[in-house]
């Protein structure tokens, strides 16, 4: 488990009290995203409905139990796709 | 460095022929309407002629008389209960309560021949009470607009909106006020673009069969058939894996086959006639109605830059319609619009609001040409006011590795700047320009993405070798796919069979979108190739009484893997392959995975243009499309692709759009109307593949297939404003509306 | 409605079918002859995916009736190789990949034959005008035209 610094798009900030990036004690993306569920509930509908999880310069889809660390810059954004 | 200048690789990197080319060109191919059974029955969708309205009744007493018709379906036919996308996926596939848009089915009849059906479909008596409706993007946002659904809005969109807006997106960062302050011009302007269509040339067919026990057999056209075997199967509320849904070839999806249309309407049609197979195959009028056109956008741009064109701030605003249900592209059109440049301080609100059309499917880059052609235009009005050349200044403002996007995330491997380059230094920029021509430039990205993806591959008992994939191949990826399998095994192209496989032969795939197919699909199968690989050398080590760890694999054979591992003669593909039922039996190999290590791919396109200051029209004189490809596999298809986005991307700017009358009702849905780019429109498209390799994946693979629409819309309007003095800030730029700008000057 | 016999020949072979008189060429040349080589991608003859000749003139198939075909020599896609061996335009489509989802292609092919067979040395321009009547939404018609082009200067007997 780390402290782990979480990036949102600023959007999501009056879920979580205006800050544009929050904390949260978690090892991987899945227990991270439960993490901002569980404190912030104004989210889960949002991450529900499926986000993508940027990791450093690697946007990752689809992968719940990725480990993540502390030194690592993590963002949400809206999930990708294409045409 | 620019393609031809070095190859590093025995096959990847070479052009021979595809292999599906003999079959296509002979007309043997077979599509999604090329297949029959027996016992067929002929499908038809009855279609509101209104774009908003109440269905009161359905009455099909009449059709169910006629001789030969054998079902007829309506919404009362399929399961309540579904939620969320589920929902959204039933309700455009047959109205509820409300047709939502002209064109929206509201029942659907099977019978033995296809007038039968047709005339049935006339037969079928539905009474509708008209209500209010809204097309237009701003209009659908105001207060007193006819509201589509309620409920909708999701938690982002604040209290006291119309309920027709349905999801806001926010981000930002920087001070966006000293910005301003610090910048020495200052720019806003507002563009608007209309809603397209992918315009593929094959309409949307399939056979469909399912039984009473809900096991199910589809043939349809399609980008991802695991995609349709979901939908479906979630819109019937019937098992994934009892539905087998196999892919025809496909005449072109670019996005538009990514989702399901009438496709649950068959599988209930047909499991209400018996089982007997339904074929529906959509006319060109239903294909422009009632399947996915883009997105229709209303945005704002103010952009701050220095006297040198360092780029201060840049604040915008992206109002996009989807259709009767949520998902405009609004946040990709953000992203990809700003993802070129760094601007200082960034805030970026997007809406995305629906309205009485039918619902937005992905076309090629969803989202980015709409937001390219607002930034970009105003990128360049700015440059022609500060007398600044427009590729310098895209020099200067150019992301690079490290950067932080305007979205937030620091980019990785990118070839933005290596592309600027070889753009700079291409002869079509010497070009003379004379009286009513001009010349326009613009930059593009698209992300590109992995999905899901299972790839299975096997050696024949001759040392040949196949390999399934689950991508539908729309753009030579079998070819490119052959060639990476080849180069890795040590055998020749032709030696190499890949297949499209139906949903029963693999795990999950996603579809061929988001230019994934020769990343991902290409990723496992390499991976798959050298999970086989090291069993092959586990048989020649066993065959030679030593380590598996002490052979090495190269040029089609296993071999000792240094002098200490002994004196062995290599042992070939073929001797390993012949003699595997009697060493330890079937050599295959299979990956599942998202492949991680996407590599972005940038773009940036030259064109020049003549616009006839009589008519308003603009032709066409050069155009130049430069663009990273990581690796090019097969460099004929990268160029391809680079063409087709860059034709694509000229009609979505010179002459496509939904034209809608006072009612709601669509008026050019066929070809002749709706005006595609045709071969007298287009010179010969210049292309030149820069590769700068994507270290995410074994050969170097970028994505290429969307990017090459983006830039198109913003450095065709930059053309014409260097053409005329016109900025023309609303597509498409008809002949009529650049006449009337003309005139207007 | 009864059903109209026809009788035709169809890539040189005598062939019988039964039409609606309401069906179109290429309803019938699809649905009860089995040559599904030639596309609808419009029904309008907008788009010329359904291009076959009629008498050595070429037409959409889909703005001729099946009824139509009585007593003419009708000439598909699926004719156009001789046995194994690929028409010059078939070889270069494939060598110049002036194909992507193929859809267009069978058409393509038959409109730029009937070209070839009208003006051996088509200039480019005469060449993009002539298949302006085939939509193409995948390549941009770029190596379209330098696969004709090239075809039209093997024909000719001249290196491209």
């Amino acid at each position: 488990m780390a402290k782990l610094e979480v990036h949102l798009w600023s959007g999501l900030r009056r879920f979580v009290d205006g800050a544009d990036k929050v904390e949260v004690e978690a090892s991987t993306i899945g227990t991270m995203l439960d993490g901002l569920k569980e404190t912030y509930p104004g989210l889960a509908p949002i991450i529900d409905a499926g986000v993508s999880v940027a990791i450093d310069d690697e946007i990752v889809n689809g992968s719940r139990h990725r480990q993540l660390s502390s030194e690592q810059e993590i963002f949400i954004l809206q999930k990708i796709k294409g045409g | 460095m620019a393609k031809d200048e070095y190859r590093e690789f025995r096959l990847v990197g070479t052009r021979p022929d595809r292999p599906d080319g003999l079959d296509k060109v002979t007309g043997r191919a077979r599509y999604g309407a090329d297949m029959t059974a027996p016992g067929m029955l002929w499908g038809a969708v009855v279609r509101s002629p209104h774009a908003h309205a109440r269905i009161v009744k359905i009455d099909a007493t009449k059709a169910l008389a006629l001789d030969g018709v054998k079902s007829v379906v309506t919404r009362a036919d399929f399961p309540e209960g579904l939620t969320g996308e589920d929902w959204n996926l039933q309700e455009n596939t047959i109205a509820g309560e409300k047709a939502l848009y002209d064109g929206h089915a509201v029942a659907a009849v099977a019978a033995t021949t296809r007038f039968l059906a047709e005339e049935a479909a006339r037969l079928i008596e539905v009474e509708y009470e008209v209500l209010p409706h809204v097309i237009d993007v701003d209009e659908a946002m105001k207060p007193d607009a006819p509201v589509i659904r309620h409920g909708v809005s999701d938690t982002t969109v604040p209290e006291g909106m119309s309920p027709n807006i349905v999801r806001k997106i926010e981000f930002g960062n920087g001070d966006l006020g000293a910005a301003f302050a610090a910048a020495d011009l200052v720019m806003e302007k507002s563009f608007k673009t209309e809603a397209t269509h992918q315009g593929y040339i094959e309409p949307h067919a399939c056979l469909g069969q399912m039984g009473s026990d809900g096991k199910g057999e589809m043939w349809v056209c399609t980008q991802g058939q695991w995609y349709i075997r979901k939908m479906c199967s979630a819109v019937l509320g019937t098992e994934a894996s009892q539905l087998r849904v196999t892919p025809s070839e496909i005449g072109g999806g670019f996005g538009g086959k990514t989702t399901i249309f009438m496709e649950p309407l068959s599988l209930a049609l047909s499991r209400k006639a018996g089982g007997k197979p339904v074929k529906i195959v959509m006319s060109r009028s239903e294909v422009l109605r009632a399947t996915g056109p883009t997105a229709s956008a209303s945005m704002d741009v103010k952009l701050g830059m220095k006297k040198d064109g360092t780029l201060s701030g840049i604040q915008v605003e992206f109002r996009m319609q989807g259709g009767a249900f949520p998902g405009a592209p609004t946040e990709f059109a953000l992203y990809c619009g700003l993802a070129p440049y760094k601007f200082g301080a960034v805030e970026a609100v997007g809406y995305d609001v629906i309205a009485n059309r039918p619902r937005c499917a992905a076309y090629r880059a969803p989202g980015a040409p709409m937001g390219s052609f607002a930034i970009e235009s105003l990128l360049d009005e700015m440059c022609l006011k500060l007398g600044l050349d427009a590729l310098d200044v895209r020099f200067k403002n150019a992301v690079v590795a490290g950067d932080r996007a305007a979205y937030g995330p620091k980019f990785g491997s990118i070839g933005f700047v290596e592309t600027l380059e070889a753009t700079k230094n291409h002869p079509n920029l010497l070009a003379e320009l004379g009286p009513n021509q001009g010349r326009g430039i613009a930059a593009g990205y698209w992300f590109n993405h992995n999905g899901e993806t299972s790839v299975s591959m096997a050696i024949s008992e001759d040392g040949t070798a196949q390999v399934s994939v689950g991508t539908p191949d729309i753009g030579g990826s079998r070819a490119s796919i052959a060639l990476m399998v080849a180069e890795t095994l040590g055998i020749a192209y032709e030696d190499v069979r890949v297949n499209v496989a139906e949903t029963g032969s693999l795990g999950v795939n996603e579809p061929t979108h988001g230019s994934r197919a020769t990343f991902a699909s290409g990723k496992a199968a390499v991976l798959a190739t050298e999970a086989a690989i090291k069993e092959m050398c586990k048989r020649a080590a066993n065959e030679w009484g030593i380590e598996p760890d002490a052979v090495e694999w190269a040029d089609g054979a296993a071999r000792p893997a240094g002098p200490n591992a002994g004196q062995f003669p290599p042992m070939t593909i073929k001797e390993i392959a012949g003699a595997m039922g009697s060493t330890g039996g079937p050599i295959s190999g299979h990956h599942e995975s998202l492949p991680d290590g996407v590599g972005a791919s940038f773009g940036c396109h030259v064109v020049d243009v003549e616009v006839d200051p009589e008519t308003g029209r603009t032709e066409i004189l050069r155009y130049l499309v430069v663009q990273d490809a990581g690796r090019a596999i097969h460099p004929s298809y990268v160029e391809g692709q680079y063409q087709g986005g860059a034709a694509q991307g000229i009609g979505w700017a010179l002459n496509e759009e939904y034209v809608y009358d006072d009612k709601g009702r669509l008026q050019n849905s066929v070809f002749l109307d709706y005006r595609v780019p045709l071969a007298s429109d287009l010179p010969k498209i210049d292309t030149v593949i820069v590769e700068v390799p994507n270290p995410g994946h074994p050969y170097g693979v970028r994505g290429v297939g969307e990017t090459g629409i983006t830039p198109p819309l913003p450095a065709l309007a930059n053309a014409v404003r260097a053409a005329t003095g016109v900025r023309m800030t609303h597509l498409p730029m008809s002949p009529s509306k650049v006449l009337a700008a003309l005139k207007g000057r | 409605m009864s059903k109209i016999h026809v009788t035709t020949t169809i890539n040189g072979d005598e062939v019988e079918f039964l039409a609606d008189p309401r069906e179109t060429l290429l309803d019938c040349l699809r649905d009860h002859v089995g040559l599904t080589g030639s596309k609808e991608g419009c029904g309008t003859g907008d788009c010329g995916a359904c291009s076959v000749t009629v008498d050595g003139t070429l037409v959409c198939s889909c703005l001729v009736l099946g009824v139509e075909a009585e007593g003419k020599d009708i000439r598909t896609i699926e004719g156009m190789a001789d046995g194994a061996t690929l028409h010059p335009l078939q070889r270069k489509f494939i060598e110049h990949a002036a194909l992507q989802c193929g859809f267009c292609t069978p058409g393509l092919l038959v409109a730029s034959k009937a070209l070839l067979d009208k003006n051996p040395n088509p200039s480019e321009e005469e060449v993009r005008y002539w298949i302006a009547g085939n939509l193409c939404r995948c390549t941009g018609y770029d190596k379209i035209i330098r696969a004709i082009m090239d075809a039209a200067a093997e024909m000719r007997g001249e290196a491209a």
